[in-house]
Formats: structure tokens, C-alpha cells, sequence
């Protein structure tokens, strides 16, 4: 009980914090305080997302912009090599013509199989349920490309330059989204979440789907929401509403 | 049982040098390919972020299938006690181990991080089936290799037949890992299926034993060593069986996923409307990989000729055959939403364009010449090939 109130006045001092800071920018507080240095990832969190398609236009690619910036993806114009950590997918129902859009990245599997058919361990999940690659061990067999229900991950095709120092890039590695680990830890919110916002359609929350508290885990307590193929029980991190 | 003496082949005379030449420069022209794919990244290959492994996969998992089946000629000799086949169990030793140097080879070469070869061997995540396979391959190599000491060294006598049931089991298992390689991909339609591991057994068999025909019938007549056609036709209607055996778990596979529903579309590009996949399956993996060497190789009049045409055919087919599992299978899209169409920048929904590139041909070509030096270097420098095989019969 007292934890749990601690935790919520720190929010409050979060959100009145984010709003002195930056008003009009970020309405929604960060759901997390900054992770210590040298303290390890804890499993007392679990960081999603919750994507709300009914605001998210299908023209709209603010995320993915947002994206190729924050992690240094250069368009090298080739489409079928170059990295993408998130996309905009569109679906129509043939049957009824119904569309819609939304953005699909990597999923942040509690049971990821890419982690599981990594020969080395480089591709790994974190305690807080962020799956990563470790460019200092990954062989770059792309075995976990293969894995992959979502087509989440990206081959490192040629040679890399103008990095950034949060995203070091390697030839011959496979990368994806990290959830903007770099923010998470830094008590931010993905890029991706925040361009959304910015547009003012705000499709897309950030959260911490364990703590009960958290604006995430209280919408998701009241209304529908589902994952992407659902059926393969992997349990990803990033819900839907609307697919 | 009968003696059978073995000859060392004599190394350096025009022929070896000429083959050893040739087989150098292939060589030289995959480490050159590789050269380039590694110095200009991938993006050279015709290999996408949708088509993640290309041509070389198709010669490493081609000759890496049939290296373990190439042992079972030893196998029958040994394990089943077969004896024309006793002879030719050295060979069939070192033809194994050399087809997986030179499928590993190319493997390997094809890794984003070649030179981060020493992390896949001090790094083990247990729970992957290619770490397994890392530690399958070898030891491989040295059951085999004992299993080979054994037939070459008379005071190991003792240790054959042992040697020989752990070789038996260790390429079941093997197999059975590569297979599952596919086997456990979950989200991919053309795989996820238990069905995987047997086919790749049946393919085992048949690949490496038309892979040992066609190197004992170059041997028998670069050397003129006789080699009786008796012994040529049964192994001829071994090949006809595990090509059968191939095609029943290929019908096998598709008459499962044919009857899920979801699994539809992928089937429909395989065998319908797949393009080069369709024309490749039936007509490479189907016709000229099973229909044509079964129809050659159930005939009891079977010629020389008829055995080392079927053989190849059974070769061209299985390449065929692993191209259309490999390549088809990344082709067709993922399905994100079931019974929706999805369109994306990210050619989602989309039917994957992979056209293999020089580079890519060239390093799975470098694995087969590899391959093949070792082969021609042990029988060079051991006994491994007998004197003779039986009389060749005039019924030509
Ligand atoms: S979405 Fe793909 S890359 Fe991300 S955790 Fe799941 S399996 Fe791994
Ligand atoms: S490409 Fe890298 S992260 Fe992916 S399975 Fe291979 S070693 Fe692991």
C-alpha cells in the first residue's frame, strides 16, 4: 500500500515535472522515473505500447519519420534493404473493403522466438521485457530474421555511417526497434510515441503494462484491445485497438 | 568375407593435377566472391531483409543434407551387414565429412560476421536448434573421423563396430536438426511442421547416395578400376526407393498443410501460381528430381548410363527441391492478419523478388570444389578406394 502510493506521488511529480518543463509539448507524463546508472533493468516493469488504428490516418508516417531520425537510419533508396525498425501497414478487409492503418514494429514478445532460435545469445530480452540485439555477439546469421512473425527486424546490408551513439550500427548485424531503450532508461518515451503525439493524434500510448496504475494499464483494464496474430500465444508487448 | 584391398590413388599425374586445378580455381573465384559480399555488405546479393538467406544457404543446406546421407552407404555395409556395400565404407566416410566441410564452408562465409566465427563456438544459446547443430556438425567430424580410423586401421578392429552404430545414430540426429531448422519457425507457413525433419531424412538419403554414385562412377573410370554393374543396379534401386521415399513425404507435407485452411495461399503459390517456384517444383523437384531416376532405376535392365543420368537428375532435383522450400518459403509474405490484405513500405502482403546474383552461385560452387579436393586429397593420401569392384559385366 504504501509502495504503491510512493509510486504514484512520484508520478504526480512526474507529470507536474514534464509539464513545467516542456508545456504543450508533453501533456502525458513519462509513466517511468529515470533508471539509476549502473542499476540493472528490473522485472517489475514490463514497457509496452497501446496503439489506438481508429486515430491513426492512413497517409500519416509521422512515427516512422521519427524513427529513421532518433535511431540515424538513412533512406538509401534501396526499399528491400534498407533498414526499418517500424512501418506503416495497411489493411483491407477484401470482404467488406473496410480499411485501415497502423504502425508495425517490433513486438517486444514475452516469449520471443527470435531470442530463442539465436545460436549466440545476442538477441535477448531484457528484464523489463525489452528484446534487444547484442551487436557485440551477433554472428548476423539471421536466423531470428526467420523467426520473426512480424518481420520486425532489419539486416544491416553495407556500411554505416553517421551513427548515433545510442544506435551503434553494424555491418553484417541484424537490428530492430528497441523501444527507444535509450529513452526508457533516461525515464522518457518512445520517438515514435512522442512524433504521434505531436501530431496531435496521439494513436499511440507508452506505459508500464505492470504497474496497475499506469495510464496504459488502466485502458487496457476498460476497453478491447488485442495483439497482432494473437494466436501464437507469444504475447507481445504492443497492443492494438481496432485490428 | 572375402579380402578387399584398397589402393591409395596416385596423386600429381596430369589428370590429378588437372582436376585439383580446376577445382583451385573455383576456389579462389568463391573467396573472391565472398571477398566482395562481405567488403560491400549484402546489399550485393540478390538477399533482402524479406529473403534473408539466398543461394549460398541453398548449396550449404544441399550439401550439408547430403553429406549425412552419403554415410549411409557405410551404414548398410556396417550397421545392416550388407556386404557388396562393406567395400566402399571408407569412401562413404570421407565423402561425408568432405560434403559437410564444404556445405559449413559456405555457411559460414555467408554470415553477416564471418570473422565472429569463434563467438558461434564460445557463445551457446541451449535453446537454439542451430547452436545444437553447431555442436551435431562437430561432431560429426569426429565420429565419422573415428569411425573412418577404424575401417582404416586393423588394430582398431574392435572399436568398428561401435563406431559404426554411433555414426548411424549421430547422422539420424543430424539430419533431424537440419530439418528442424525449418521445422521450429512457427510463423512461417511453408515450414512450421513436424513433417520437416523426416523429409529432410529422405532427402539425406537420396542426395548423398546419387552424390556417391556419380564420384564412384568418375573414380571407376578415371582410374579404370572395374566396378561391377551388378553392384551399380543395386544401388540404383536404393536410389529409386529413398527417391520414392522423398517424394511420400513431400506429398506428405503438402496433403497436411493442404487441409488447413489458413495454410491455402502458401500452398497455392507452391504448387499453383508460384511462377519459378511452381515450374521448380514440379518440374525440377518432382519430374526430374523423383517421376524420371524412379522410372530409369526400377528397371532390372538398368544401363550404366541410365544410373549416372538418374543420379544426376536426382542431384539437379534435390537442389531444386531445397530452392523452392528455401527461397519459396521467405518468398511468399508473413500473414500479419489472417484473411485481411496488407500492404506496406516494408513489402508486407507482397510476394518477395530474389534473383540469386553471380557472387552467391559462385561461393555455393566454392563449397562443392572444397568438398571435392578433400575428397580427392584423402583418397590421394589413404586407402581409401578398393582395388576393384567385382568384374564389369559385357551386358552393356
Ligand atoms: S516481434 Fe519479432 S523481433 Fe520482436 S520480440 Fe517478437 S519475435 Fe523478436
Ligand atoms: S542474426 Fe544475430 S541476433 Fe539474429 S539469430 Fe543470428 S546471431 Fe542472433
Amino acid at each position: 500500500m504504501t509502495q504503491a502510493s510512493s509510486r504514484r506521488d512520484l508520478l504526480k511529480g512526474a507529470v507536474l515535472g514534464a509539464v513545467a518543463i516542456a508545456p504543450g509539448l508533453t501533456l502525458i507524463a513519462p509513466a517511468a522515473q529515470a533508471r539509476p546508472a549502473g542499476s540493472a533493468a528490473s522485472a517489475a516493469n514490463r514497457w509496452g505500447l497501446l496503439i489506438d488504428t481508429s486515430k491513426c490516418d492512413a497517409g500519416c508516417t509521422a512515427c516512422v519519420d521519427a524513427c529513421k531520425t532518433e535511431m540515424g537510419l538513412p533512406a538509401l533508396d534501396r526499399p528491400a534493404t534498407d533498414a526499418q525498425y517500424i512501418r506503416k501497414v495497411d489493411v483491407k478487409d477484401p470482404k467488406t473493403g473496410h480499411q485501415h492503418s497502423l504502425p508495425v514494429m517490433c513486438q517486444h514478445c514475452a516469449k520471443p522466438p527470435c531470442v530463442d532460435v539465436c545460436p549466440t545469445g545476442a538477441s535477448m530480452k531484457r528484464a523489463d521485457g525489452i528484446v534487444l540485439v547484442d551487436r557485440h555477439i551477433c554472428i548476423g546469421c539471421r536466423y531470428c530474421m526467420m523467426a520473426c512473425p512480424y518481420k520486425a527486424r532489419s539486416f544491416a546490408h553495407e556500411d554505416q555511417s553517421n551513427q548515433k551513439a545510442h544506435n551503434p550500427r553494424g555491418k553484417g548485424c541484424v537490428e530492430g526497434c528497441t523501444l527507444c531503450v535509450h529513452r526508457i532508461d533516461a525515464g522518457g518515451r518512445p520517438a515514435c510515441v512522442e512524433a504521434c503525439a505531436d501530431t496531435g493524434r496521439a494513436a499511440m500510448i507508452f506505459g508500464d503494462l505492470n504497474d496497475a496504475n499506469s495510464e496504459i494499464s488502466r485502458r487496457l483494464s476498460k476497453q478491447a484491445s488485442s495483439r497482432i496474430r494473437a494466436d501464437l500465444g507469444l504475447d507481445p508487448a504492443i497492443r492494438y485497438q481496432g485490428i | 568375407m572375402k579380402r578387399i584391398d584398397y589402393l591409395s590413388v596416385r596423386a600429381w599425374t596430369p589428370g590429378w593435377l588437372m582436376l585439383m586445378a580446376g577445382s583451385a580455381v573455383i576456389i579462389a573465384l568463391a573467396g573472391a566472391a565472398v571477398l566482395f559480399m562481405e567488403h560491400q555488405g549484402h546489399h550485393v546479393t540478390g538477399m533482402t531483409n524479406q529473403v534473408v538467406w539466398g543461394m549460398p544457404h541453398v548449396f550449404a543446406i544441399f550439401l550439408i543434407v547430403a553429406a549425412s546421407g552419403t554415410l549411409n552407404v557405410a551404414s548398410i555395409g556396417s550397421v545392416f551387414g550388407r556386404e557388396p556395400y562393406q567395400p566402399l565404407g571408407r569412401l562413404s566416410a570421407l565423402l561425408a565429412m568432405a560434403l559437410l566441410a564444404g556445405g559449413l564452408g559456405v555457411l559460414v562465409l555467408d554470415l553477416g560476421r564471418p570473422d565472429r566465427l569463434i563467438v558461434a563456438m564460445t557463445h551457446f544459446n541451449f535453446k537454439s536448434i542451430f547452436a545444437w547443430n553447431v555442436i551435431l556438425y562437430s561432431g560429426f567430424f569426429a565420429v565419422v573421423g573415428v569411425y573412418l580410423w577404424t575401417m582404416l586401421d586393423w588394430r582398431m578392429k574392435r572399436a568398428y563396430k561401435p563406431a559404426a552404430l554411433t555414426a548411424f545414430v549421430w547422422r539420424l540426429v543430424l539430419t533431424t536438426g537440419t530439418g528442424s531448422i525449418f521445422g521450429f519457425l512457427l510463423a512461417r507457413d511453408a515450414y512450421n511442421s513436424a513433417v520437416m525433419a523426416p523429409l529432410f531424412i529422405a532427402m539425406s538419403f537420396a542426395f548423398g547416395l546419387a552424390l556417391f554414385i556419380l564420384f564412384l562412377l568418375g573414380t571407376a573410370t578415371a582410374l579404370e578400376r572395374s566396378l561391377s554393374l551388378d553392384l551399380l543396379r543395386r544401388m540404383g534401386k536404393l536410389l529409386a526407393l529413398f527417391a520414392a521415399a522423398n517424394l511420400y513425404f513431400v506429398a506428405l507435407q503438402h496433403g497436411t498443410a493442404l487441409y488447413m485452411a489458413d495454410r491455402g495461399a502458401i500452398e497455392a503459390f507452391i504448387l499453383l501460381n508460384g511462377g519459378i517456384y511452381t515450374i521448380l517444383f514440379w518440374g525440377g523437384q518432382v519430374l526430374l528430381g523423383g517421376i524420371v531416376p524412379m522410372a530409369l532405376l526400377f528397371r532390372s535392365q538398368a544401363t550404366r548410363c541410365n544410373i549416372r543420368f538418374a543420379s544426376l537428375m536426382v542431384v539437379a532435383g534435390g537442389l531444386a527441391q531445397v530452392y523452392v522450400i528455401l527461397i519459396g518459403g521467405q518468398a511468399f509474405p508473413l500473414t500479419l492478419f489472417p484473411g485481411m490484405e496488407a500492404s506496406s513500405g516494408f513489402m508486407d502482403g507482397q510476394v518477395a523478388a530474389y534473383a540469386p546474383t553471380l557472387a552467391e552461385i559462385l561461393l555455393g560452387l566454392g563449397g562443392c570444389a572444397l568438398a571435392l579436393v578433400i575428397t580427392i586429397v584423402g583418397i590421394s593420401a589413404f586407402r581409401i578406394l578398393p582395388a576393384a569392384l567385382g568384374p564389369v559385366e559385357a551386358s552393356e
